[in-house]
């Protein structure tokens, strides 16, 4: 079972791009032009991401910078203890909706910890965490910031909210399944 | 909204720094931070290009209607504000499917593209409307079926069973969308009722 996953994630992309490249060519369409004509928007559309990235990861470097982030982590580290969240993935929880590489980064150094390590009940909720939530923060600046909306309603509460669901269902998941899967 | 919060990034941080002694790292986060902001948009290029290029082609065969069809009665009760036959509910719906696949590189194109589609709807624009606050709401929380970043790190740590994290992955994932459907949905009715008042 483990060899057909970890098979099916290599095989997955490369698996994608020739079924749409064959089933393309089979319904009788210019595939390189065609390839081309769409890549062409990748330019347009990233271009007009900077301003709005710019804005966002400078003010997320600053407040980790200034030593912010990690007080805040202290400051909350007993309400997640209360909730069953080890204190050792408040940090990454708390980067999970700012930073994706941010929180890639916790969770790697939670994996490079001689005590702990991947397949540890840490780093599996680590990857679970990793996994199942997205960069809300991120998705909501670019998404909106590519049409330019500005008044984002309940968008981000709901995001944030939901954020906090996955980690709670992060712990519920490991916790489940950690017999069967013998971590 | 996002003023708010941007400022309070930036102030917090400078306040804090003058406690901490942070300062010049945050002079040098300032700096530095606009650079990587830049960096990293110009990194998605490649990505967007590449999905761009091939959802052209999967859209011009058809497989986007194909698609579209398998999924439509979710997507129905999902977008109700959206004509089924407009191109916001195609792309939506392929959005929808990149993020199942976990291809998340081929769902931020697609989803933008659903995105500028939802727009040309939208009678107010510079405010979120109800279709596009459900539409971030799916794509936040993602339910996702191979996670293959944290998949790829795993094995360079040595894990025992690095593909362990699908099936956890899978769980926490479906209930956290299923949480932010629902949430959507409560926070859409309260915001209706008061603009309505």
């Amino acid at each position: 079972m483990q060899n057909i996953m970890s098979a099916a994630s290599e095989w997955l992309l490369p698996l994608i791009v020739g079924s749409i490249l064959l089933f393309g060519f089979v319904k009788r369409v210019p595939i390189y032009n065609t390839f081309v004509d769409g890549a062409k928007g990748g330019f347009a559309t990233s271009i007009k991401l900077i301003p709005h990235l710019v804005a966002m990861v400078v003010a997320v470097a600053v407040f980790d910078a200034s030593g912010a982030m990690s007080i805040l982590v202290k400051l909350l580290t007993p309400l997640l203890q209360w909730l069953h969240i080890p204190p050792e993935v408040a940090p990454m929880a708390l980067l999970r909706p700012i930073s994706g590489q941010g929180s890639l980064a916790f969770m790697v150094n939670i994996f490079g910890n001689s005590k702990q390590g991947p397949d540890s009940w840490l780093g599996m909720l680590a990857s679970t965490m990793q996994a199942s939530s997205d960069t809300t923060l991120y998705i909501l600046t670019v998404y909106f910031g590519s049409v330019g909306i500005r008044k984002f309603r309940y968008a981000m509460g709901v995001g944030l909210l939901s954020d906090f669901v996955s980690v709670l269902a992060s712990v519920f998941a490991v916790s489940l399944l950690s017999g069967m899967i013998h971590v | 909204m996002i003023d708010f919060i941007w400022l309070v990034l930036f102030l917090v941080g400078i306040v804090t720094a003058m406690f901490t002694g942070n300062m010049s790292k945050v002079a040098d986060a300032i700096i530095h931070g606009s650079e990587r902001g830049v960096t990293l948009s110009i990194g998605l290029i490649s990505v967007i290009a590449l999905w761009l290029g091939l959802m052209n082609i999967a859209e011009r065969a058809g497989a986007i209607a194909w698609l579209s069809k398998l999924l439509r009665p979710v997507a129905r009760f999902l977008f109700p504000s959206v004509p089924a036959d407009h191109p916001a509910m195609g792309a939506i719906l392929a959005n929808m499917s990149a993020n199942l696949l976990g291809i998340g590189n081929a769902a931020t194109p697609l989803g933008l593209k659903a995105m500028h589609e939802l727009q040309t709807l939208n009678p107010d624009k510079d405010t979120a409307s109800d279709a596009m606050c459900t539409l971030l709401a799916i794509n936040t929380a993602s339910i996702t079926l191979i996670p293959t970043t944290v998949i790829a790190i795993r094995m360079q740590y040595h894990s025992q069973h690095p593909t362990a994290v699908v099936s956890t992955t899978l769980v926490a994932s479906a209930i956290g969308t299923a949480f932010a459907i629902v949430l959507d949905r409560v926070f859409r009715r309260f915001s209706r009722r008061r603009r309505a008042a």
